[in-house]
């Protein structure tokens, strides 16, 4: 499978990277040949093969409804790019 | 002629103390940004941790609804930017959900059922809120409520009408309330709705192009808003045009929907399970345990209610669609021992007052209690209709109990034949034009010339004389 | 005795239990040589300088008191998407240039605890992606054996520092050879353990069913004491495994007679380099010698795991790096004049090219249409490489076979050809692939330059690695070599 300068670009759209022309250009040969390597896993013949997504196969445990965490906005703010009156701001959101 | 094909989604935040991944505090109300944790703000290398609670509460209302319950379910992530979606992808259910296929019934307007079939339930976390108001220029993002558990309800396309669909949500409604999984405000947002609406000329049995309408916050523009959207779609199709399939918002003020067009680009969630969860696998003994725990449920309460109390269908379906509500009443019943009293009172005044006021009945300013006194008090006769409602007003306004309002206002009935004879002789005397009247006419126009002496003798007694005895004695005095 | 520095972890903890060193005269010891030798080799981001001091002093306070652990005072540093509080924690990217951690992760936590004092930051291949440790916003990390050469990646900082005696022991994370592929290049043991053993919490995600936190230092042993500290079971991290943590050190010394080393033939067919071949065979002899056996096996799909790897861990990174958005920490861009340009610059320029590559490889994996096609077919190949694993180790206790296909490449020599690149981890992405422990330890040099031979356990057997690695070095010297010049 081939991939077009469109995919690369809805590809960045959809994962939010800014790229410019260039980059995608450059970066549409690369992930074509990448693209390529990974192709190589339809040579498999996995029917009937289930798919795993974790090596070990263990069971997920559950923990207990209780509040263990206190607040700590003053220090986890200190790090946020902007903040103002306890919230985190980003440009304005129109809905 | 069409016909509308409606399916719900509904998001009912779950009542547990923490949040579904976190320890963070689930509690509504909170300064912004003070119950979000490491994990809540999705900060590097954190990881989500499930809370028990959340899947327990989602298998009770599997249960209740008489669904498959997912022996094994596995979270996946729904993956989109947003600022109130601190990891860019929300946690949820795809592939294999905690709840499967089930079914509720609701009653219709012509007193018949239909069963509607739930598609599936499943947990999620909520995402945060967005303050746009506040600052110039700029969006403020509290992630409080990021990562509150959710389970969202998916109902199949079975609903034919607006009020079908009010129906189904009240059913839902009162399904959590009663499994006490959430307190289900819709105005705070703890149960969300979005519609999915689409028309069809009736007889068809294909479907119609969709919309959604997204976040709809009350019962009664659930229906207003799939009205207005059926009659959109209608006129569309009338027109010659197109529905486009899209997320649409409804105006309550302007009482029409409109195409939330920040939303529309294309979105392509990439689900995948989240490789920091292993597969949920809930054993039988967790599963009984569940079961074990489920309370009545009000179809149960329903026909244990006209059975033990005597009282009709249609006012045991009332009564428990709340379930404070059928808690109140069946205490006001069991203590005064008159079910059909009750049910008359609790329906008649206590929910009419609530719905002018839209008070909650767990905070009502007349307890059960002083309700089931009052009712005693009609019932040994001390107090009739009029003078029960006097009562039941001033216990309104916490004028006391109801044995210290009855003698604070004298409101004691009066069955003192000697008293009411007294004052049937003065009106008597009073109003000698009626008197010759009612004699001179037939004996089967005098019943209905009666009521005038008795309002009469009513109001001089202040109310308080014993209606029965006012009818007799008078008819006796007049004849005579 | 020789420098201090020159001490192996084993070494420098026997100095400490004898009290012929204090913790204040290893620390400064071994920061005076980072001081000197950093500029050269990039391998630390950060040094901490005071906190180091700090801690030294507190464990010489402890140890005179006697109230300190076996390892109060010995000194680590920490691979930089550790998180720690109060530190800077770059992950090598741009995008967390000024993030300055609010909460120490569990494996700094628990070498925290066993009172180690942490010299600083390693560097690395930004968000762990790459293979020569040219990826790092800071720069490259210079292969101490020959500086014109990469130290292998991610972990490059870890190897490098230890292999230049910056630090005996240091923390690196593994998910498709981060830890076993700059330990071979640079002379040094390193282990990745089973999937779970160590806990992931704190540890910045690349790709969560793939990456484990290990270790890379000089010996086996000093790599089993060091385990013994990070392994364990941590409620916050729901894939961590609830097994209990044996003493590492315990069964170091247990004999290989008996023990059986499968041999993968794919890892062996003639595409193996000869000088390669040779110097495999000499360990393999010595394990012959310590009475170990040898038998064949196949491990079928090994061929299919750096396409299945190359599908797997960019659409897990694909998603585990969109919180990286500008919004709540990390690099925001200037003036965004709305949301969707805020994104996109703040990512556009915050993260690294190969980041991004891998970004969209996996955003198009599992994009609407070509899940099945990718994600799925890769998930399928994994279960069968597992099998394929466990079916090998039931004939065998350890798997055998090189590290790496060569040794340290120059730098830039594979940069400008990506998929050049991911086959260099052609022999160590199964292993994460399956879940399973791996190790890599110095095998015989090439043309004076390291190489490394790789042993795979079964779950939870890490104890069986290290005690035939272990056995390998008391009677061999590899692991005694030192890079000469720096």
């Amino acid at each position: 499978m081939s991939l077009t300068s469109d995919d690369v670009k809805r590809a960045a759209k959809l994962a939010r990277l800014g790229l410019t022309e260039a980059e995608t250009t450059e970066t549409l040969t690369q992930l074509n040949s990448i693209l390529g390597l990974v192709d190589q896993m339809q040579q498999i013949d996995t029917n009937g093969v289930a798919p795993l997504a974790h090596p070990l196969e263990l069971k997920q445990t559950l923990r207990a409804d209780a509040v263990t965490e206190n607040n700590q906005r003053d220090k986890f703010q200190a790090i946020a790019p902007q903040a103002e009156a306890g919230l985190y701001l980003v440009p304005r959101v129109v809905e | 002629m069409y016909e509308a094909v409606i399916g719900l989604e509904v998001h009912v935040q779950l009542s547990t103390e923490s949040k579904i991944f976190s320890g963070s505090s689930t509690h509504f109300g909170a300064e912004p940004n003070t119950q979000a944790s490491l994990i809540d703000l999705g900060m590097p290398g954190v990881l989500p941790v499930p809370n028990a609670k959340a899947f327990e509460m989602a298998v009770k209302f599997g249960l209740a609804i008489d669904a498959e319950i997912g022996q094994e379910s596995i979270f996946d992530r729904k993956n989109y930017f947003y600022p109130d979606l601190p990891k860019g992808y929300q946690i949820s259910q795809f592939e294999k959900p905690i709840v499967g296929p089930g079914r509720v019934t609701i009653s219709l307007d012509d007193g018949t059922t239909k069963t509607i079939n739930v598609t599936r339930a499943h947990l999620e976390e909520d995402a945060g809120k967005s303050v746009h108001d506040a600052f110039d220029g700029m969006t403020g993002v509290d992630l409080n409520r990021a990562g509150t558990p959710l389970l969202e309800i998916v109902s199949e396309p079975e609903l034919r009408s607006a009020k079908e669909a009010v129906a189904y949500l009240k059913v839902i409604h009162s399904i959590i309330r009663y499994l006490d999984i959430s307190d289900g405000n819709m105005a705070e947002g703890s149960m969300r709705c979005d519609c999915n609406v689409s028309i069809r000329p009736k007889g068809s049995d294909t479907l119609g192009t969709r919309t959604e309408i997204k976040n709809v916050n009350s019962f009664r523009f659930v229906e207003k808003a799939i009205n207005t959207e059926i009659n959109r779609q209608i006129e569309i199709l009338e027109d010659g045009g197109r529905v486009v399939q899209e997320t649409r918002l409804y105006d309550p003020d302007k009482d029409e929907t409109r195409s939330m067009r920040s939303k529309e680009e294309a979105n392509d969630y990439r689900y995948f399970p989240d490789p920091d969860l292993l597969p949920v696998v809930l054993d039988d003994s967790f599963i009984s345990a569940c079961r074990d725990a489920l309370p009545e449920l009000p179809a149960a309460r329903k026909a244990r209610y006209i059975s033990e109390y005597g009282i009709t269908d249609y006012d045991a379906g009332v009564l428990v669609a709340d379930r404070d509500v059928a808690d109140y009443f069946a205490e006001v019943a069991n203590t005064s021992g008159e079910g059909k009293l009750a049910a008359n009172w609790v329906m008649g005044s206590v929910l009419a007052e609530l719905n002018q006021t839209g008070d909650s009945i767990t905070d009502f300013a007349v307890t059960a209690k002083q309700l089931s006194e009052l009712i005693a008090r009609i019932k040994d006769n001390t107090l009739n209709s009029k003078t029960a409602k006097t009562v039941f007003e001033a216990l309104l306004a916490n004028e006391g109990e109801v044995d210290v309002i009855i003698e604070s206002k004298g409101l004691v009935q009066v069955t003192d034949t000697g008293a009411i004879e007294a004052i049937v002789d003065e009106v008597i005397a009073e109003n000698p034009d009626q008197v010759a009247n009612y004699r001179a006419a037939p004996e089967d126009k005098q019943g209905k010339m009666l009521g005038f002496f008795v309002g009469q003798v009513m109001k001089k007694s202040q109310g308080k004389a014993n209606p029965q005895a006012v009818n007799q004695i008078l008819s006796t005095k007049l004849s005579g | 005795m020789s420098h201090i520095t020159d001490l192996s972890f084993s070494e420098l903890k026997k100095a400490l239990d004898e009290r012929s060193l204090s913790s204040i005269e290893i620390t400064s010891a071994f920061l005076d040589r980072i001081d000197a030798l950093n500029p050269t080799l990039n391998a630390f981001i950060t040094i901490t300088h005071d906190e180091a001091m700090q801690a030294a002093k507190d464990a010489d306070a402890l140890i005179s008191k006697g109230s300190g652990t076996p390892y109060t005072g010995l000194p680590i540093a920490h691979k930089d998407l550790f998180c720690t509080d109060g530190t800077l924690t770059t992950c090598g990217s741009k995008i967390l240039s000024n993030f300055v951690a609010p909460y120490d992760a569990q494996v700094v936590s628990q070498c925290k605890n066993a009172g180690l004092v942490s010299l600083g930051k390693l560097n690395m291949d930004e968000f762990a992606m790459g293979s020569s440790n040219e990826n790092s916003y800071y720069g490259p990390v210079k292969n101490p054996w020959d500086t014109a050469r990469v130290p292998g990646g991610s972990s490059g900082g870890s190897a490098a520092a230890v292999a230049a005696n910056l630090t005996p022991l240091a923390t690196a994370t593994d998910t498709g050879g981060s830890i076993r592929q700059p330990a071979a290049f640079t002379g040094t043991s390193g282990l990745k353990p089973t999937y779970g053993r160590v806990s992931r919490f704190g540890m910045i995600a690349y790709a969560s069913s793939l990456d484990q936190g290990g270790l890379i230092a000089h010996t086996a042993e000093d790599i089993a004491h060091g385990l013994g500290l990070i392994a364990g079971h941590d409620s916050r991290d729901s894939t961590s495994a609830d097994q209990p943590v044996p003493d590492y050190t315990q069964t170091l010394n247990d004999s290989l007679k008996g023990k059986v080393i499968g041999i993968p033939k794919q890892f062996f067919d003639d595409r193996l380099d000869s000088a390669m071949r040779q110097a495999m065979n000499e360990v393999l002899d010595v394990l012959k010698s310590l009475g170990a056996t040898t038998t064949e096996v196949s491990l079928e799909h090994v061929a299919e795991s750096i396409p299945a790897y190359y599908v797997i861990a960019p659409a897990e990174a694909s998603s585990n790096l969109s919180r990286f958005d500008g919004v709540r920490f990390g690099y925001r861009a200037d003036s965004p004049s709305d949301l969707m340009d805020l994104y996109e610059r703040s990512r556009g320029d915050g993260f690294g090219s190969e980041v991004k590559r891998r970004i969209l490889i996996g955003t198009y994996a599992l994009s609407e249409g070509y899940y099945d096609a990718y994600y799925k077919k890769a998930q399928q190949i994994r279960r069968l490489i597992r099998d394929d694993f466990n079916r090998a180790l039931g004939t065998c206790d350890l798997l055998f076979g090189p590290t790496t296909p060569s040794t340290a490449f120059v730098l830039g020599e594979k940069t400008a050809d990506p998929v050049a690149m991911y086959l260099e981890d052609i022999y160590t992405v199964a292993t994460n692939m399956a879940g399973l422990p791996g190790g890599s330890f110095q095998a015989p040099l090439i043309n004076g330059l390291p190489t490394g031979y790789q042993l795979t356990g079964r779950a939870f057997g890490e104890n069986v690695i290290l005690n035939a690695a272990h056995q390998v070095q008391t009677v061999t010297d590899w692991h005694t070599l030192r890079p000469e010049g720096v």
